[in-house]
């Protein structure tokens, strides 16, 4: 059995799906809100904030600010790993305050970076609300953080890893399992 | 009662048995025809026990670094029969009373002949003669006289105490070091020392002090040895004077042999120590000195500290590291496996020379039919690795600890009687 | 990298990660909000056996603004005045549960003692180290060069520094030399040959014994403080002769080139090494070096704690 055999779940076709699903979701549920933000979380949660913040433009023809979010200094897990470089912090002009702030990142997995980036937004500003976007949930919950937005449910087990890969960072778009045969 | 040392071969040459009785080297027999206590040697080499002129054994008064107990047990090991103790002690050995103690605790000791060093001026000040002569004419019979850890920096007193050693066949060991070029001096004086920032202790603060001393001596006709030469300016002048016909004579300790400054990069005071360590040209020149005979001698400038004065900030360390327990291993891995001595030479170096300039009648004797039996039985192909903790002195400040040196002392006989036998103390 | 003692520890890479990340934690703590969680429940000594108000205070708002807890542990008033040792200090400060011990010591080499001798088992960071190395001032002077003249990002390629002044005694030149080196700058040291360190022709940089000659090609010029006591040491005969050789006037800045900028590590010896036009002068950053001291020593401890390994 070949153990670390990739698995792909969702190829580039499934994503831009995935990503245009959201958007509709997004100005859906937004409705009649004016003051929208996304807020990447580095890496690819910002190439995907992007893409999202297009597919609304595209749907709706108005411009949807987007931003990133380096959570780094605010992780509960400093001290477990290797020191990482820090990556900017962008907040749009007009910062973030009583806007309705989309939180957008790859995988949800323990919510522990979205914990991380809830105490760094709290830092930068007061939204009036926070949402968040993910194109991966693959479960395992460690925090009571649940999503708003999913691109794919995707039940794993602990052993497996899940890799997302966007053609902004990693030139191709697909989703991998990588770990047990499935 | 007579030993027999079986199969042993003296200088690395033929195997012999050598019988010892009364104290002195009674037959050289045919291997295994010997009669008497057999001491297992065979194929081990003897040579005549090592002499040191340049031990602190620091009683009275640092008796928690070593006593004259615990550093003759080191020598012994070491394949030492005779040591001379430095005057630095506390108080220092400027007196008749002091030197005769010290004399005495090491014929209590009974493992090595304890030769004390009489101090130049009174409390190693540089200021007044002490009472050389009255030392001299005590007990303990001393020769040597030396301010070492001080350096006699006063031209006029130098003078005097050249001259006035004269009287008794004296000498006056130098601790070369220009007081003034060395004001908290930390390392030797480099592109090392600028870089980590360390005070410098520049070569020519040793080989200026040495150059006024040689032409001092020769203006009084009088002999001079010079302590640890650390570099190779140094042993340029002796060499000069040497040619000149300048009475001078040298030593050089196993670490200047060995060691480089580049040690100190690792800010461990194990490596601090006076001379400091030099470049790796001075050790070359250095081992070219001794085995030209430039430089006369092999002398240990064994210097036990306890652990608190090593364990801290370089600058707060105190100078000084042992020597007694490596220094034959040192020789060896220096001088006698790259080809520069003989086991002939290495004796004269380590034995016989050091003898005649301490002027010690019963030490340096060559090993034949009648001489004083002091001797060291080394193993020439024993390699061992060098363990602080297992060293018989009361200090542990070894720079070679866990090192793997070759060569091991197994037997020493002092005035007949073996001290050591197999290694370990008898 | 669990210690930083000397700025020959950092690589290229290293050192441009440091002002990187120092960039980022300026643009944060330019925000309102001057603290952040990242080192919270960490405890960080500063260890101070020589007077030094102005690092002792960076470090501590650099350790606080990441949230770490800090004790200062000065020499004045302490036990260590009472002639404790470095290494009985030092169980002390591990018996506390230090993560990272940053001290200032008389004696060279005495943070590489404390890392290396087995005392403690937390981070040591060198904030000056008698006449050795003083890396995060070289790390502050880059990052401000970087800022003014390599707009904010990269190395140093290319720019020429010169240090003038008592090179012999100063930690600062001896960490800049380094560091700068490793950032592809080319430095000048500029001093009367009495108070250049022997062996100098082997460091990595020129030297000149004349200051009209190096400014008209310099980036930068760094001035060091020069202490009176040492005319009693004879390195020089007055300070006045001093002054008029070695002085940055308003006539010498004239030399400088126009994107010139002039730095000093403070405290400044106003009317010796540096005229009080030339420190008052909008080309003289003295006062950003100061903040960007901050910024760069969060990055430090940021990155040897924030990644240490937790040791159970
Ligand atoms: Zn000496």
């Amino acid at each position: 059995m070949d153990s670390s055999r990739a698995h792909v779940v969702l190829d580039d076709a499934d994503i831009g799906r995935a990503i245009r699903r959201i958007a509709h979701e997004i100005v859906e549920k937004s409705r009649g809100s004016q003051s929208l933000i996304l807020l990447g979380i580095p890496t690819r949660g910002v190439a995907l904030a992007h893409r999202i913040a297009a597919a609304i433009s595209s749907i709706e023809g108005t411009e949807v600010p987007v931003g990133s979010l380096d959570i780094t200094l605010y992780r509960d897990d400093l001290r477990l790993r290797p020191a990482r470089a820090l990556v900017p912090t962008m907040i749009p002009p007009g910062g973030i305050d009583d806007k309705t702030v989309i939180l957008v990142d790859d995988v949800l997995y323990s919510g522990r970076s979205v914990r991380a980036a809830l105490d760094a937004l709290n830092d930068v500003g007061r939204p009036a609300a926070v949402q968040l976007a993910v194109l991966v949930d693959r479960g395992h919950r460690q925090l009571p953080i649940r999503p708003d937005y999913v691109g794919k449910n995707l039940p794993t087990s602990l052993v497996e890893q899940v890799r997302v890969e966007v053609a902004e960072v990693d030139g191709a778009d697909q989703v991998t399992i990588l770990g047990e045969g499935r | 009662m007579s030993r027999v040392l079986r199969g042993v071969r003296p200088y690395g040459e033929d195997a012999v048995d050598i019988v010892i009785a009364d104290g002195v080297i009674a037959e050289l027999a045919p291997a295994g025809t010997g009669v008497g206590d057999v001491i297992d040697a065979d194929g081990l080499v003897a040579l005549p026990g090592f002499v040191d002129l340049h031990t602190h054994l620091r009683e009275p008064g640092r008796e928690d670094a070593e006593t004259v107990l615990s550093g003759s047990q080191a020598a012994a090991l070491g394949g030492f029969t005779c040591v001379h103790a430095m005057a630095n002690t506390n108080p220092v050995a400027d007196t008749a009373g002091v030197v005769e103690q010290v004399w005495r605790l090491g014929q209590v000791a009974g493992l090595v002949d304890v030769r004390p060093v009489g101090a130049v001026t009174v409390g190693l000040g540089g200021e007044r003669m002490a009472e050389i002569g009255a030392m001299a004419h005590s007990a303990a019979e001393v020769r040597v006289f030396s301010d070492d850890g001080k350096c006699v920096h006063d031209a006029v007193l130098m003078r005097r105490a050249l001259e006035y050693v004269k009287a008794f066949d004296g000498v006056v060991a130098q601790h070369a070091q220009e007081p003034r070029l060395t004001e908290d001096a930390q390392m030797n004086e480099g592109e090392l020392s600028g870089r980590l920032g360390l005070v410098g202790w520049p070569s020519v603060a040793e080989e200026a002090i040495i150059a006024r001393d040689v032409l001092l001596a020769e203006h009084v006709g009088s002999w001079l040895h010079v302590c640890h030469v650390s570099t190779a300016g140094s042993v340029e002048v002796i060499r000069w004077a040497k040619a000149r016909g300048v009475q001078v004579t040298a030593e050089v300790t196993p670490h200047h042999l060995i060691l480089t400054e580049d040690l100190v990069t690792s800010y461990d005071p194990i490596y601090k120590v006076n001379p400091p360590l030099r470049t790796a040209a001075d050790v070359h020149a250095l081992r070219e000195a001794l085995a030209d005979g430039t430089i006369d001698a092999i002398a240990t400038d064994h210097a036990p500290h306890p652990h608190e004065d090593k364990d801290c900030e370089w600058a707060a360390a105190a100078m000084g590291m042992l020597g007694l327990e490596t220094a034959f291993s040192i020789a060896m891995a220096t001088m006698v496996e790259p080809g520069l001595l003989t086991w002939r030479e290495l004796a004269q170096r380590m034995s016989v020379r050091p003898a005649r300039i301490g002027r010690v009648r019963t030490q340096g004797h060559d090993l034949v039919v009648g001489a004083v039996a002091n001797i060291a039985v080394v193993d020439p192909s024993a390699v061992r690795v060098i363990s602080a903790t297992d060293l018989a002195s009361r200090s542990r400040n070894t720079p070679y600890d866990g090192m793997e040196l070759p060569g091991r002392v197994v037997h020493t006989v002092f005035a007949g009687t073996p001290t050591v036998l197999d290694g370990a103390l008898v | 990298m669990k210690h930083l003692l000397s700025a020959a520890d950092l690589s290229r890479d290293d050192a441009i990660l440091v002002l990187d990340t120092a960039a980022e934690l300026a643009a944060v703590t330019d925000r309102s909000v001057k603290k952040l969680p990242t080192l919270r429940g960490r405890t960080v000594v500063n260890l101070f056996f020589e007077d030094s108000t102005r690092t002792r205070i960076s470090f501590e708002v650099a350790a606080k603004r990441l949230s770490a807890d800090v004790i200062n542990f000065a020499a004045k008033g302490s036990s260590v005045s009472k002639g404790e040792s470095l290494k009985d200090t030092a169980l002390t400060l591990e018996a506390m549960g230090a993560d990272a011990v940053v001290i200032r010591h008389g004696s060279s080499g005495a943070p590489h003692r404390l890392a290396t001798a087995g005392w403690i088992g937390g981070s040591v960071v060198n904030a000056g180290d008698g006449t050795h190395e003083h890396p995060t001032q070289a790390l502050l002077d880059a990052f401000t060069m970087r800022r003014h003249l390599r707009d904010g990002a990269g190395d140093l390629d290319g720019l020429h520094v010169a240090i003038v002044g008592d090179i012999l005694h100063s930690r600062v030149a001896r960490s800049n030399v380094l560091l700068l080196r490793t950032l592809g700058a080319h430095v000048t040291l500029v001093a009367p040959p009495t108070l250049m360190p022997y062996g100098v022709e082997s460091w990595p940089c020129d030297v000149s014994f004349d200051i009209d000659q190096v400014l008209p090609g310099v980036d930068a010029v760094m001035m060091l403080r020069v202490q009176a006591e040492r005319m009693h040491a004879a390195y020089f005969p007055s300070t006045l002769e001093y002054s008029r050789l070695y002085g940055l006037d308003a006539r010498r800045m004239g030399l400088l080139p126009a994107h010139a900028i002039v730095m000093h590590p403070g405290p400044m010896n106003r009317g010796m090494e540096i005229s009080a036009d030339v420190a008052d002068s909008s080309r003289a950053v003295m006062v950003e070096q100061v903040a960007n001291g901050v910024s760069v020593r969060m990055a430090v401890l940021y990155l040897l704690l924030g990644g240490m390994k937790e040791e159970i």
